[in-house]
């Protein structure tokens, strides 16, 4: 999981499931591997140990966009193209993750973060579903002049992975870029990337001051107990949202699931899109990484997906898009880019998470923050062989 | 006890430490002296359910090459200690020649990383520890004055906040001081201002976070004081009360004098606790207003990107300030054995 607060557990406990086929006890897939699972939301941490060993201490990892590059880095992970070829001949170009031409994971769901919206509020304040980031901050003051809500928004700024998270989908939003094309050397503090902070600040005007210590968590429940009317939080929140468990009366007929808004001008939504899919650890058998394939392709199959329709925005055959889907697919359509897949991302990513929360605390300029964030990118970047 | 006893006596310990004490250490000083290595980048097609991108990437076999040429990285010497991620001399000396003014240089120097967790580790321990003491003691007296039969149950509770797992402790009062919380919606009730939150401020973030330093710390201070009190000798209370001297001035003349080695023992069992201050942070989310070095620790060893040769280096770093820290206390303590022993 590369999001420690999204509760993938869910689609991912299924699928592990399904591959061992016999709940959580243990099966044999073949002679030598067993179906067991360990499900934690520590596994980006653990993930290069287990799979550096060899053998490895898991036939698979399950990744994301971010999460799958430790693992390449290091080369720890093996080519499918062979067990494809074998056993699932049929499997889409979009499921395979092709680097270099060779496929090194299946991706089976998709994430994104979008926005959340109450239809009832809006219609009290007579106000459209808002497509761009201006449009929801008008709406926003609408709302509070009302007197509906004092803090009516609502997004993952907790600071560290959450909040680095946020800046990355508003600078590619507003047409920035995290990096100079093609290098390591960090381009984040630029007018885009102030204007991303910016923008940040304005709309947490509307959120409850806690607003840098707000994960998913935290966010889901303020969105259930219906103190929100607008919010921008993970897809894969949706379900969770949606089911009649634990919201409060009136929140779940009213809540729609629409794309993330534009911003500043932009044409693409500023939003990243995520893809979680399995790989398998490239210090094994080829026997145990054929059988690992084989149990998770089991696991996979159609009458599963659709057994767990609205789990999970599955990239599968045998899934059918529901209400808990129509935000990311909207995102997904109008445009968002992939979040980026590059070996120094996850360096840029800590220091975004690590240096700006003071900016909102509002201690400092917008400019003094991203030179922080660069200043700190660069040391770390150093440290691991990427700059000099 | 004969030197050639006393040796094999202590050679098990002295193993143990040896193998989980020096070895360790020694090993992440010479990780804090190294980097990774350079890392060999190419530029390839990476497709997927988003569509094709050219994206850079590490070519894993060329770095696999330099990494089993020298395991241990590159040599960096002092390089990480002196980077802005630590003691960050560069930044510190553009900041001295650019300010005009200390409180000027003193905020650019709090921007820093490393000297923004120590500021917060060092007021965290030298506000939480004397705090710790006095109210320690002042328990332990309160419980002492009690009848026989009430002090069991009292000792029960108030030692639950130690037995309360950190972060577990601190997550519930985390909870409890949210706007919706408690404690939270009192004090907003009794200060009556909606928009007061203990987690948005720096400042009330600090003051929540020594609170709880306090309030988990405390009951170890209570119970090895009132373990001290039944030690004091009845016969000199007993003079003191003839002489004519308050209940105070028996404290502070008798009761206190006579637990000094237990002020001794649990400040530096308080210094080197809470100079690793880490499970709050956690717990209460305060990150973005408090850091500690243990947290910068943690922080380098998370995510997608491990830095061990940072997180070394803060580790290095960190015994050297629990040393200075403990220094004056171990001096003091060494004068009394010697005098003791004349």
């Amino acid at each position: 999981m590369h999001h420690r607060q999204r509760p993938r557990r869910d689609p991912v406990e299924r699928l592990s499931r399904a591959a061992g086929d016999g709940g959580r006890g243990r099966r044999s897939a073949s002679d030598t591997v067993e179906v067991t699972a360990n499900q934690t939301t520590e596994h980006r941490d653990i993930q290069v140990a287990a799979l550096t060993a060899d053998p490895a201490q898991y036939t698979s990892a399950v990744v994301a966009n971010s999460s799958i590059v430790p693992l390449l880095n290091d080369g720890l992970i093996r080519p499918l193209d062979d067990l494809i070829a074998e056993h699932a001949p049929d499997l889409p170009a979009l499921n395979r993750i092709t680097i270099d031409g060779e496929v090194m994971a299946v991706a089976f769901m998709a994430n994104a973060q979008h926005l959340y919206v109450r239809t009832d509020i809006l219609e009290q304040v007579g106000a459209e579903v808002p497509t761009t980031y201006e449009e929801v901050l008008e709406v926003l003051a609408a709302v509070r002049e009302a007197g509906i809500m004092d803090h009516p928004w609502a997004m993952n700024t907790a600071s560290g992975w959450n909040l680095g998270e946020e800046f990355v989908n508003m600078i590619l939003g507003m047409g920035g870029t995290l990096f100079e094309p093609g290098s390591a050397e960090p381009a984040i503090n630029s007018p885009e990337g102030v204007a991303a902070l910016e923008m940040l600040a304005a709309l947490n005007e509307y959120a409850n001051p806690d607003f840098l210590t707000f994960d998913s968590n935290a966010t889901q429940a303020l969105w259930e107990s219906g103190e929100l009317a607008m919010a921008y939080m993970w897809g894969s929140r949706g379900g969770g949202i949606l089911d009649d468990e634990g919201a409060a009366e009136g929140v779940v007929e009213n809540t729609m699931l629409v794309a993330a808004p534009t911003v500043g001008g932009g044409d693409r939504p500023a939003s990243t899109l995520w893809w979680d899919g399995f790989t398998i650890a490239a210090n094994i058998s080829d026997e145990d990484a054929e059988a690992t394939f084989v149990a998770l392709m089991n696991g996979l199959r159609p009458e599963i997906i659709t057994a767990n329709n609205d789990a999970a925005v599955w990239l599968l055959a045998g899934y059918t898009p529901g209400a808990p889907a129509a935000g990311v697919s909207a995102t997904a359509e109008a445009g968002a880019t992939p979040y980026p897949m590059l070996p120094y991302a996850g360096l840029m990513h800590t220091a975004l998470g690590n240096e700006l929360a003071q900016f909102l605390q509002g201690e400092e300029s917008a400019e003094q923050a991203l030179a922080d964030v660069e200043a700190a990118y660069i040391a770390a970047a150093r440290q691991q062989g990427f700059l000099e | 006890m004969p030197h050639r006893t006393f040796f094999w006596f202590i050679l098990p310990s002295l193993t143990a430490m040896f193998l989980f004490i020096a070895l360790p250490i020694v090993s992440v000083v010479i990780q804090s002296l190294h980097v990774e290595h350079e890392q060999v980048l190419e530029v390839v097609e990476t497709c997927g359910p988003f569509g094709c991108n050219e994206e850079t990437r590490v070519d894993s076999e060329a770095t696999r090459a330099l990494r089993e040429a020298e395991p241990l990285g590159r040599f960096n010497g002092l390089g990480t200690y002196v980077s802005r991620a630590h003691l960050a001399t560069d930044e510190l000396a553009a900041a001295w020649a650019e300010s005009d003014s200390l409180a000027e240089f003193g905020s650019q120097v709090m921007n820093l990383p490393f000297y923004k967790a120590l500021a917060f580790t060092l007021a965290y321990t030298f506000i939480v520890t004397p705090l710790v003491l006095v109210l320690g003691l002042a328990i332990a007296l309160g419980v002492n004055g009690l009848p026989q039969r009430l002090r069991g149950v009292t000792i029960f509770f108030s030692l639950l906040p130690m037995i309360v797992t950190p972060l577990i402790g601190s997550l519930v009062l985390f909870w409890m001081i949210d706007a919706d919380g408690i404690i939270g919606a009192t004090l907003q009730l009794l200060f009556d201002d909606p928009e007061l939150s203990l987690k948005a401020s720096p400042t009330l973030t600090w003051l929540t976070l020594f609170v709880y330093g306090v309030w988990h710390s405390a009951p170890f201070a209570f119970i090895v004081f009132y373990a001290g009190l039944q030690t004091v000798p009845e016969e000199t209370l007993e003079a003191a009360m003839i002489d004519g001297a308050s209940r105070w001035e028996r404290v502070r003349y008798v009761v206190i004098p006579h637990l000094m080695p237990l002020v001794v023992f649990i400040t530096l069992i308080q210094l080197m606790d809470n100079f690793r201050v880490f499970e709050p942070i956690v717990g209460f989310q305060a990150q973005a207003s408090a850091t500690s070095l243990s947290y910068i620790i943690y922080s380098d060893l998370r995510g997608d990107t491990q830095q061990f040769g940072s997180a070394a280096a803060t580790s290095v770093l960190t015994i050297l300030g629990v040393a200075i820290l403990l220094t004056p206390v171990l001096i003091r303590t060494w004068r009394d054995f010697n005098r003791k022993r004349a």
